[in-house]
Formats: C-alpha cells, structure tokens, sequence
C-alpha cells in the first residue's frame, strides 16, 4: 500500500520545488522590471546627452561632437563642446544623480516621503552658506561652493542633534527640519533684502540652481567627490532594506539600526551638499526621484540606481526644456520647482487625507 | 506544513539580573530566567507588568540598565548583530511595511543576516523564502503588494519573513492580536510546526490565557516587573495565580479538547452560582440577627 503513494519526504520535495520555481519566477519578475527601468533611463539620458551637445545656437552635428570628444574637432567645435556643453550636459547629469540618490536614501532610511534633503533643511543650509559667502564675505567660484558644502554638512548634524532622542525617529526628524529650514530661508531673505544689487543678482542665480556657470574646471573635483560617495551609497542600501521595516525589524534581522542610520545620514548629506556646492541647491530633485523610481520599478521597496537616473534625467531634460524650448532662458531650479510642487502638494493633501504623515 | 528538519545545533538564551526600561521610567528590575531550549515559552501577565520589555531586551532591541543576556553563555551586546541575528529571529508588534513591497520581496528580507559584501542573493535564498511562504500558506500571494492583504495574511506574512531568517531561537510579541477566532489558531499551530518539526526554541508574549496555556510547554507568569510564577502551564495556572498575577477571580478547569488548564473568569455578573464571601450578608446585628441576605 505504501508503495503506491508517493513518501512524505517526496510530497514535501515537490511542494519545494514547486515554491522555489514561484519565488524564483516573482524574483524574475521583479528583476527584469528594473534592468528595464534602468535601460530606457540610461538611454532616454543618452538621447539628452546627445541632444544638450548638439543643439545650441551653434549647432553641431553628432559627428563633429564625436570628432570633438575623440581630439579630432576644430578649434570651434572643440571650445564649444569641451568648455560649454560638455561640461554643463555631465555637471547635470552628475548634479541630478547626487540628488536623486541623496533624496532616495532620506525618504527610505525616514520611511516619510516628505524627508528629502531639500525639504528638511539641509540643501537651505547650504543655501545660507553660500548667501553668505557671495554677500557678506564677496567670495566668489569654489569658494562659494566649499561654503555651501559646509553649510549643509553643519545644517545636517544640528537637525540630528535637535532631532536626537534615544535615536532618530523619523517624524521628528522632518518636523526638525522642516522648521530649520524655514529659519534659514528667513535667514537668506534678510541677507538678500540688505544686498547691493548686483550681489543679490548672483546670490538670486545661486539659489534658484543653475547649471549656467558649468565650467569644465568644476566638472573633474564634482565626478572624483562622486566616485568616491556613490558607491558607498549603493553598499549602503541592504542595510536600508532593513531599516524600512522599523527599529525593532532592523535590530532583529541584524542591522546596527544608529550605526547604519548615521553612517547613511552622512552619505545623503554628502551626496546633496557635493551637488548642491557644484549647481546651487536644484529644487525638489532629490524630492520626486525616488518616489518616481519606486512607482517605475515597482515592488522592490529601495531602487538606488533607477533614483540616481531619475534625477539625472529630470535635470538634464529640465535644463534643456529651460535652454532651448521656451521664449525665454530660465535656470533649471525654476523648471524642476515647476515639476516638484505640485507633487508636494500632492503628497500633503494625500497624507491629510489618510490621516497620517505620508 | 513543509518545512525542511533540524538544525542539529541548540543555542540557549538566558538573563542574568537583567534590568531594562525606558528613560528614567525602571520596567524590568533584576530578573533572572532560563529559556528553556528547543521549548516553546509563553509569556503571559497583566498590561504594563513588561512582558514585552522582557521580551525586547531578550531581543537585544533594548540595552539593560542592569546585567545580561546571555545568548550560548556569552554576552549578547558582545555578539556581532549579524551573528546575532542568524542564531535569534524576533517578530516585533509593529513592523512596517514599505510601501508599494511585494510579499516575496518582504520575507526576502529576512535573509539579511545570511548576505554580506560577497554572498548576494542566492539559490538558498530562494529557498529559504519559498519555504517560509509555504508553511505560512502564502506562496499564492508571492507577487501581490503588501498593501492588498489582509489583517491575517499581512501577520503570516510577517511570521514568513521570520522564519526565513532561519534561526534556531524564535521571538514572537503577540503575533496573534489582530487576527479574528478563525485565523487565531493558526499562527501558534504554524509555531508548534516549527518547533516539532525543527527543534525551533520559541517564545512568545501572549495576551490570551487560554491560548497560552494551550501552547506553551513552559509559562512564564510577569507581575511588576518580576517573574511571580513559571514551570507548565499545570503548575502555574491555578485560581491562587490567576490572583495574584492578574488580580483576577478566576476558576479553572481542563480543556476537553487539549487537556490543558483553562481559565474562566469570575465577573460581577452573570455567575450561576454566586459566591457567598461576596453576595451573602450575614447580619450580625439588630433587627434580622442571625438572618442570611441573599
């Protein structure tokens, strides 16, 4: 009789096959979606990249471009690209990257959507720095940006002093930053409405962000302070998987729950005041990246990448649509503020609705 | 339930003095317990006695403001976290769930502790999860977003994202409490599973009485921050207990269906046959001397 049915031993092997195939299946799933992600953002970024070394009021053909970048341009062709173009299409893309990352790290580590740098404060503090580099201390170039990395870095350890109690919860944190922020935008309006004209003029370009004065000297220090941030961001995100859960599902799975939450809270601040310093402080980049990666990728929680791509994309593609597409120039800061408030709002009405904080 | 045999090593857990609390605010005071290995433990007490809090400093989620906790005889606090984590699974009260996370993504994350800075994901891994999500009966929901389960499958969901930790201890913090009388059974009948089965050391806090003494090999009773009682459920349930632990009148009778002790309660009303400490007045005086009042 026995003989005839199959032994519990092999009903159980099959049930296992049988739930690896399907978890195996979802993984699949879930994994092609993002390298699909990754693909169309890496080449939809290609497109701009090739698009912003392009156009312009001296047009120039891809080839010329390509002959340009490979040393074979003319002196035209190769001032414009090597010292215009290029670097304002690479600052871009870097700058958006930084933010993107920067944004998707705060927003996943706080598990609030509001906890982007540029909401709590610390792309303000870097804002306020460099105001008052250009106005009180007339400074001018990497000074300005050696400021405004500083600002945000001191900006950031005040919020987590302010915001410490037995560890860092993320309300707190928001709520802190939110009102450290306003302190500061009270602190730059002061300072602007002292200024001597000009100097508002230049402190006004800063703080709206803008890639106009994209030079390719400020290029090399951005992407060697990048190379070195990015990949502990990316090392950095299993950790992050643990942290979204909660605390208490952190600690248990194994994560050290301060240790992680600062180490990422350095890194966040680093990546959004390094492209802060490089491009003034480019609203509501870091703020719509992430949630936008994550609806993109959809189901995987964190995506690190797609975020990164996301907010080079959106800043590329917001820089050339303020350059070229409308009838007048704008700065990219007023384009991406134009894209990222609405969803603000968006968010706010949201989370009043359901009753909690996003 | 499918779930694979054995893991032959048995790691004990143990406090010494143990004192734990939040703030100025002194919960947990000098407590001194054994986890009985490869047992499933049940703690039970009144509200606020820190039944929970024993349970979160055992979990290391709380530092002592006094002595240890002793995971295989050696200091918990000087156990690197991941090592921690492979030995000791915990399912908190409240865990949260990010949004927009598929179940399988979910209960993945509980294989943290087995990944490092070369082992990604892996053909384990896989397994690991798959099964999780079968001894919780939720392999079918795999690809489904968090947001769409219910109260119930939301908690196995949890429970599987545990047990693909695959420790050898188990830490439950009233895994039952949202779940509705039908779904109620099923979350320790799945932890007995995993004890028969694998060995799992298990301990749990436990808001149901009944269920409690149901499941549990070992009971542990907490009153103001001390353990008042703890052997089986035998020992520890008795009308005297119920008393003292929860302030509670209680009878006790034995369970037909598991032959396990079994609190009834003793309210105000509705007793078919009244207490006479309580309801009859003897008059010792006056008029009706020597008349009982019913």
């Amino acid at each position: 009789m026995t003989a005839l049915l199959p032994s519990r031993r092999a009903v159980r092997d099959a049930a296992d096959t049988i739930g690896v195939e399907r978890v195996r299946a979802v993984r699949t799933k879930q994994h092609q979606r993002t390298v699909v992600v990754v693909v169309a953002l890496v080449s939809f970024l290609l497109i701009m990249f090739c698009l912003a070394l392009t156009v312009g009021d001296f047009p120039i053909s891809v080839q010329q471009v390509w002959m340009s970048l490979t040393g074979r341009g003319t002196r035209a062709t190769d001032f414009i690209v090597h010292e215009l173009r290029l670097p304002r299409a690479v600052i871009g893309i870097a700058v958006g990257a930084c933010f993107g990352l920067s944004g998707a790290i705060f927003q996943s580590m706080m598990r609030n959507p509001l906890a982007s740098p540029d909401i709590i404060g610390i792309t303000s503090g870097a804002s306020a720095a460099a105001v008052i580099a250009i106005l009180m201390l007339h400074l001018s170039g990497y000074a300005i940006s050696a400021f405004a990395f500083g600002g945000a870095l001191i900006t950031a350890l005040l919020i987590y002093l302010l915001a410490w109690k037995q560890g860092v919860a993320g309300y707190r944190l928001v709520l802190v930053g939110i009102g450290i922020a306003a302190m500061l935008g009270a602190i730059i309006d002061y300072l602007m409405t002292r200024a001597q004209i000009w100097d508002a003029q230049v402190a006004l370009l800063w703080l709206t962000g803008s890639l106009n004065g994209a030079s390719a000297a400020e290029m090399r220090p951005l992407l060697v302070l990048m190379i070195m941030t990015v990949p502990l961001a990316l090392w950095a995100g299993g950790a992050l998987a643990g942290l979204q859960l909660g605390d208490d599902a952190a600690t248990s799975v194994g994560v050290r729950v301060e240790r992680s939450r600062l180490f990422l809270i350095l890194i966040g601040v680093a990546l959004a005041s390094i492209a802060t310093a490089a491009a003034g402080p480019i609203g509501f980049v870091a703020f719509v990246s992430g949630p936008i990666a994550r609806r993109l990728t959809n189901g995987t929680g964190i995506a690190l990448v797609p975020a990164a791509l996301v907010g080079a994309a959106v800043v590329i593609a917001a820089d050339f649509v303020g350059q070229h597409l409308l009838a007048v120039q704008l700065p990219v800061g007023i384009l991406t503020a134009a894209v990222g408030a609405p969803y603000l709002l968006y968010l706010l009405v949201r989370s009043n609705r359901i009753g909690h904080g996003g | 339930m499918v779930l694979s045999d054995a893991p032959v090593t048995r790691h004990t857990l143990s406090a010494v003095d143990l004192g734990l609390g939040y703030g100025d605010r002194q919960i947990v005071e000098n407590l001194t317990v054994d986890i009985p290995t490869g047992k499933v433990t049940v703690i039970i007490g009144a509200n606020g006695c820190g039944k929970s809090t024993l349970l979160r400093g055992l979990a290391r989620l709380l530092t002592p403001t006094g002595g240890t906790v002793l995971l295989d005889g050696k200091a918990i606090s000087a156990i690197p976290s991941k090592q921690v984590a492979k030995v000791m699974g915990l399912l908190p009260q409240t865990p949260i769930a990010p949004e927009g996370i598929t179940v399988a993504d979910l209960v993945g994350r509980g294989r943290y502790p087995h990944q490092g800075w070369f082992r990604q994901w892996s053909a384990d891994d896989d397994r690991a999860v798959a099964e999780a999500l079968t001894a919780t009966s939720t392999l079918d929901l795999a690809d489904r977003p968090i947001e769409e389960m219910s109260g119930g499958q939301r908690q196995r969901v949890w429970i599987a994202m545990a047990l693909a930790q695959e420790t050898d201890l188990l830490l439950l913090d009233e895994p039952t409490t949202y779940l509705d009388l039908s779904h109620q059974l099923e979350v320790p009948d799945l932890l007995t599973d995993l004890n028969r089965q694998r060995g799992t050391t298990i301990v749990i806090v436990m808001h149901d009485l009944n269920l409690a003494c149901r499941y549990a090999d070992h009971l542990i009773a907490m009153r103001d921050g001390r353990i008042s009682a703890e052997g089986t459920p035998n020992q520890v349930i008795t009308s005297t207990s119920m008393h003292e632990v929860f302030g509670l009148r209680a009878e006790i009778i034995t369970d037909p269906v598991s032959k396990t002790p079994t609190i009834i309660p003793i309210g105000r009303h509705h007793c078919a046959e009244e207490e006479p400490d309580v309801d009859q007045i003897s008059v010792v005086s006056g008029e009706w001397a020597g008349e009982t009042l019913r």
